[in-house]
């Protein structure tokens, strides 16, 4: 199978590879996939509370080269956004972008479900602990 | 050094230069038709196909007369099963094979099944073996036929050929073998190991695609099969069509030479097979030899690197030709059948390559093969939530992963 070019610019110099501490408050944690299914993403957002933009983004993914690219791309286009718009980003949209053939459409939908539990493991962080009672404990 | 290096020799092989020059004449000198009795163009080529069949049976310990031309070895699958189900039909109508041979066989089965067969595929052990007490007890009075290949297409392992002639003969039950893989890397001799059918081509043994061959034992006892395509008769009536004669001299050739060099040759390949599985063992954590060491094809080297993916692997070595069990690289989305049932598990059949060291592979290339996986697979760890989780001491298998 032929990749495209951005496919292989994110293989080859995947952005924003790591991990930030997943027990911060700031920080949100997104992991999809399984292993036996042949991909695992972990994509993690640093949140800003007071202005509500994500201010860092870090994957790592286990799977193929387009989940990799997917994941990738993922953390350059949070970066900047609000939590609000980074749940506009669409599958659809990694797709394009990475021109994914058909049977490559899987990793950018695990992408986006990668976003969205980031995104909702930091909101969760919000209402569960009052920042006081965090830094008190 | 040439890049790209080719080492998926399980795949196919590069013709030999020598098989190669031994066809040439065949196509624009010595053209006729091997059936054709009339003339010296039909003589010539048929003495060249009757001297083909002779180096073939010199290979594996048959006669000459035992052997029958195919396009390939998914035909002679095909022909042998299928042709002994249809002769043997009044005998009996159960088939015993196993579940880690190439689809050739398992899909015919699959075909013969729909036709009121009964097929029997027996598990494999860890090891990629089948279980000898299995398959003693599989057999019924009703068994005809027991298809098990020598060595398998991924994994490389070498079954007990020898035992299973052994236990079919006492229960006089046929032995087909599809032996693709087998010939010309190892000895095989159809009368040492009581095989009565056994399925090779050309191409795995430096020889030319689309020609192969069916050995059909003539004495004790002596095989019958149903032609399964009709036309002329040809091939003592149990294959028709006119015969690819340069196809089949270039499969003689590449026996004559795999008889004569296999011994030098398997002993080189085992050695640089043994240096690349050494060299990744010495410098990667967790990686898994897939399939029995001991009982293996010298050139075989079939290896799960643990928390990278096969497909993305691949990507990274696209200089070397190799191929992975992962589901990306396969047509069908799912992991080797090959691998999983192994019982290792999605997740290593996902993180498979096999190697496959041929005859125009040098040492140089296989240094080369080694440094450059050993880069990519600590690159890809890097990138690897799962090699981060295993060593913050996470049980991976215990982790409730969202399934998709």
């Amino acid at each position: 199978m032929a990749y495209s070019d951005k496919v292989l610019d994110h293989y080859n110099h995947p952005r924003n590879v790591g991990s930030l501490d997943k027990t911060s408050r700031d920080v949100g944690t997104g992991m999809v996939g399984a292993p036996e299914c042949g991909d695992v993403m972990k994509l993690q957002v640093k949140v800003n509370p007071d202005t509500g933009v994500i201010e860092d983004a870090k994957f790592k993914t286990f799977g193929c080269g387009s989940a990799i690219a997917s994941s990738s791309l993922a953390t350059e286009w949070l970066k900047g956004k609000t939590v609000d718009q980074a749940l506009e980003i669409k599958n659809t949209d990694i797709v394009n972008e990475l021109s994914l053939p058909p049977v490559k459409i899987h990793c950018s939908v695990l992408a986006e479900d990668a976003i969205k539990e980031a995104i909702s493991d930091y909101k969760k962080k919000q209402t569960a602990a009052p920042k006081e009672t965090l830094v008190a404990g | 050094m040439k890049l790209p290096i080719y080492m998926d020799n399980h795949a196919t092989t590069q013709t030999d230069p020598r098989v190669f020059e031994a066809m040439k004449p065949y196509f624009m000198q010595v053209y006729g038709n091997a059936a054709s009795r009339n003339h010296s163009f039909g003589w010539e080529a048929e003495e060249a196909v009757e001297k083909s069949r002779k180096q073939i049976a010199d290979l594996i310990g048959a006669t000459p007369k035992e052997i029958i031309f195919t396009s390939g070895a998914t035909e002679s699958n095909n022909l042998a099963l299928k042709g002994i189900a249809e002769m043997y039909a009044e005998r009996g109508n159960h088939i015993i094979t196993q579940v880690t041979e190439h689809k050739a066989v398992l899909d015919t089965c699959k075909r013969l099944e729909k036709d009121g067969a009964h097929v029997t595929y027996l598990p494999v052990k860890q090891d990629g073996l089948i279980d000898l007490d299995q398959l003693r007890d599989a057999i019924t009075d009703k068994t005809i036929l027991i298809s098990i290949m020598y060595a398998n297409n991924e994994i490389g392992v070498v079954q007990p050929i020898q035992e299973i002639g052994r236990i079919a003969k006492e229960k006089g039950v046929l032995v087909h073998s599809d032996a693709v893989q087998a010939i010309g890397k190892i000895p095989v001799n159809v009368s040492a190991d009581g095989v009565d059918v056994l399925s090779l081509t050309a191409h795995k043994l430096y020889g030319p695609k689309g020609v192969g061959a069916l050995y059909v034992r003539r004495r004790n006892p002596r095989v019958q099969i149903t032609a399964q395509m009709d036309g002329g008769g040809h091939e003592r009536g149990m294959r028709s069509g006119t015969l690819n004669v340069p196809g089949v001299v270039g499969l003689g050739a590449a026996c004559e030479i795999a008889k004569r060099e296999m011994a030098e040759e398997s002993k080189r390949l085992g050695f640089l097979r043994d240096k690349l599985k050494n060299k990744l063992m010495d410098n990667l954590d967790e990686v898994y030899i897939n399939g029995s060491m001991e009982h293996r094809l010298p050139h075989n080297l079939n290896i799960s690197f643990a928390y990278v993916e096969g497909e993305s692997l691949l990507m990274g070595i696209n200089d070397i030709a190799v191929s992975s069990g992962s589901a990306c690289t396969s047509a069908t989305l799912e992991p080797s059948y090959v691998l999983k049932a192994l019982g290792a598990g999605d997740d290593l059949a996902h993180s498979s390559i096999r190697f496959g060291i041929g005859r125009f592979n040098t040492e140089e290339e296989v240094d080369y093969v080694g440094n450059k996986v050993i880069d990519v697979v600590q690159k890809l760890r890097e990138l690897s939530p799962l090699y981060e989780m295993a060593k913050e001491g996470v049980d991976l298998s215990k982790v409730a992963w969202t399934a998709h």
